[in-house]
């Protein structure tokens, strides 16, 4: 059984050459895989298209529920977008160093969903040409946004989240973009000539690198926790039963990471499969994504418990109601799969015989991300459908426009992912050569007797017994 | 809202509504609905249709929930499975509940519109400005009482084919897809009231200024005017009742009392009092 999350005795040329092999010659699956997407995005372009021209009537949107699978599907994307950050930030602070072969890839994942996202809340408007209304640009006649909606906070919070997210991407692959160039020909030479930035990886570059990549670090992890808060403001500073509830911040949060984390599962076996990127990739790294995973899911148990025994205990009769129809009501079915998915199914990672599976794992993260979007669907639509107001119950179905949206945005993010997989290296040379050389010298004990140690220094064995390393 | 209004005037946004807010009221305009007098006749929606521009949406969309009807009557049945046997509920009838926008004073629509497109009149009013709103729709979901229609089509063009565009109220736009709107309390006759009454240099006085549910109300049920103004009908019948603005519960020891106000419990301070049914045991 493979224990060690990276084989210490790959040469660095190895590294370069199967890492700059994955960008080259797209084969033929690539293409369709692309064509695919782009089918995918011509449907929601034709449905926007229809939508823009006749206004939002064919969506079946109506009163009472004037928000559905735009906005859910808004947050789902968003969510999705915090597992790069946790990666690349978060473990990258607490130097979990086994987050460097796959931490491009989820940033990178990190901005498309927020490409993704940020196109929903601009479908559902019902004048999309007027969006820009919503950004307090200067204008002649004094005419400000209302810096206390919710939607205006998004908008700041939203596309602070992607300039940084996309930054970061961008500094933390300067070093591979400077090997690429070093590599590349044509087209390729002049675009990482330009995007590299001049680094010739002298110590003045490394340090100054280094600062940055960890102030933008610190920067990020505040700015990922406070943007799904934000989001779940919309909901939370409503007056609305079932939106109105006080644990909604942490609960999106944790909502985010999970599902986050589930695609970061899918794309890591997509990604090992098709690149074969098994010796970066590998088993032990995967299973301490799922344990992540677990953890997490078990946090979005807790708070989903949280708000219904918040809401049973409380007085507020018709948010009670509501958690009932939530369970019982016309929408139940979703609601049992969505806490089944989302409770129930990462029970698998517990074991780590399926942990270690990785076609298991595979169909358990898409059904985790099922889950969780159906989380927020469950959230948004219940909600308008049973209000204070009896005469305003209503159930409704989203029509085909809206699904057909929904779907293009899969193919969407799909796109820029595949663009992406092509152009820029997907998993960190620098850093899998720096795991690499630190597993050489820390953690094996042979190296480490022979190296750094002068004479009269004390030897392994003498020192005192230190906690185990491994894993850390 | 400009950033110099609101810089120079901060502790003026800071007053909480209960203390008038951040306005000084020239007008309070309120209403007095008593249910005794309802007869569930609908007049009143329909005058406002006539009066307010609305267009008819046609029976499957009406059904599918994308119809606009500002005044609308709620109808209330007492089912037999909620207490009374069926030949009570047969013959005790429906109750009914006209519900036009409440022009709460600390209305839920308003702090969420990202455009500030709906915001709070110095007459008391909860505006909607139609060219600036972007139909993000946020406001009526968060509006308690769901009193907030959306354009979801152009409808204007079925609604009104040649030569019935000619009936259309010149003193009021037709709205295009895609804004949100609501009940005005018929602010083009406040409008034009409040000019009448400065061309002849004098004060708006009860009666200048009626609705048009209220004018056609064959009861007589709703009463429209300015709760202000100590003399008006609307705050003789308001006093009668005890019912207070800025109150979330008010006091129901006296059982002569019927007025109340929807939702109050949720501190929307809404500007329209209804007069519960009596009703045999």
């Amino acid at each position: 059984m493979q224990t060690k999350d990276i084989n210490e005795n790959i040469a660095w040329a190895k590294i370069n050459e199967d890492v700059l092999r994955s960008m080259e010659n797209p084969r033929m699956g690539y293409w369709v895989a692309l064509a695919a997407c782009v089918a995918m995005i011509l449907c929601a372009v034709l449905a926007e298209i229809y939508q823009y021209q006749v206004g939002m009537g064919p969506s079946d949107l109506n009163w009472p529920h004037m928000w559905d699978l735009y906005i859910a599907t808004f947050v789902f994307w968003i969510g999705m977008s915090h597992s790069g950050t946790l990666l690349s930030a978060i473990l990258h602070i607490i130097q979990a160093d086994w987050r460097k072969p796959i931490y491009r890839f989820a940033e990178a994942m990190t901005l498309f969903s927020l490409m993704t996202a940020g196109l929903f809340p601009i479908i559902h408007l019902g004048r999309v040409w007027n969006m820009y209304w919503v950004l307090p640009y200067v204008s002649d006649r004094g005419i400000w946004p209302n810096f206390r909606s919710p939607l205006v906070w998004d908008a700041f919070a939203i596309t602070t989240y992607m300039t940084s997210s996309a930054l970061f991407l961008f500094i933390g692959m300067i070093p591979d973009l400077a090997i690429c160039r070093d590599n590349a020909r044509g087209w390729r030479q002049k675009l990482y000539t330009v995007l590299s930035m001049g680094w010739q990886g002298d110590d003045r570059q490394w340090r100054h690198f280094r600062r940055l990549y960890l102030m933008m670090a610190c920067f990020l992890i505040p700015l990922a926790v406070s943007v799904h808060s934000i989001v779940s403001a919309d909901f939370a500073m409503s007056i609305m039963p079932g939106w109105h509830v006080t644990s909604f911040p942490p609960y999106f949060v944790a909502g985010a990471l999970y599902s986050g984390c589930a695609a970061i599962i899918t794309l890591f076996i997509l990604l090992r499969y098709f690149f074969r990127f098994d010796e970066y990739m590998t088993i032990p790294i995967m299973e301490k994504t799922c344990k992540l995973t677990f953890a997490i899911a078990m946090v979005w148990t807790y708070l989903n418990l949280v708000e219904f025994a918040a809401t049973w205990y409380g007085h507020d009769l018709v948010a009670k109601e509501l958690l009932m129809q939530k369970f019982i009501g016309p929408y139940a079915p979703f609601f049992w799969a969505m806490l089944f998915l989302g409770s129930v199914l990462p029970f698998t990672f517990a074991f780590e015989k399926l942990r270690r599976h990785l076609p298991t794992m595979f169909v358990v993260s898409l059904f985790l991300n099922l889950g969780m979007w159906l989380e927020r669907w469950m959230i948004v639509t219940p909600t308008l459908s049973l209000s204070h107001m009896p005469f305003a119950w209503d159930v409704m179905w989203p029509s085909m426009i809206q699904w057909a949206i929904v779907f293009g945005s899969f193919g969407w993010f799909g796109m820029l992912f595949l663009i992406f997989v092509k152009v820029f290296p997907a998993v960190s040379m620098y850093e899998v050569k720096e795991m690499v050389f630190h597993r050489r010298h820390y953690h094996n004990d042979e190296l480490e007797s022979k190296s750094h140690r002068r004479e009269g220094d004390r030897q392994p064995a003498d020192a005192d017994p230190s906690p185990s390393r491994e894993g850390a | 809202m400009s950033l110099k209004n609101i810089l120079e005037n901060w502790s003026h946004y800071r007053r909480a509504h209960e203390d008038g807010g951040h306005h000084e009221y020239e007008h309070m305009w309120g209403m007095a609905i008593d249910l005794n007098k309802c007869t569930g006749c609908n007049a009143c929606s329909v005058a406002c249709y006539a009066e307010n521009n609305l267009p008819t949406v046609g029976k499957d969309r009406m059904r599918k929930g994308q119809g606009l009807h500002w005044l609308r009557m709620e109808r209330y049945w007492d089912e037999p499975d909620l207490g009374g046997d069926e030949k009570e509920y047969q013959e005790r009838g429906g109750s009914f509940l006209p519900m036009m926008c409440q022009q709460c004073n600390a209305a839920t629509c308003e702090p969420v519109c990202p455009v500030a497109a709906t915001y709070h009149t110095p007459d008391g009013l909860n505006a909607q400005v139609y060219n600036r709103c972007i139909g993000s729709r946020y406001c009526s979901n968060n509006c308690p009482y769901r009193l907030r229609y959306f354009n979801f089509y152009s409808y204007y063009e079925e609604s009104w084919p040649e030569p019935l565009n000619m009936q259309l109220n010149p003193d009021l736009s037709v709205r295009d897809k895609g804004v949100m709107e609501k009940c005005t309390f018929c602010i083009q006759r406040i409008r034009t009231g409040k000019d009448a009454a400065q061309r002849e240099g004098r004060e708006v006085k009860d009666g200048d200024v009626v609705t048009a549910c209220a004018q056609t109300c064959p009861t007589e049920a709703i009463v429209f005017g300015d709760l202000l103004d100590k003399d008006a009908q609307v705050t003789k019948l308001w006093k009668a009742q005890e019912v207070e603005l800025g109150k979330t519960k008010q006091d129901k020891s006296n059982g002569e009392l019927r007025g109340y106000r929807v939702l109050e419990g949720l501190n929307t301070d809404p500007c329209v009092m209804y007069m519960d049914r009596v009703r045999e045991a």
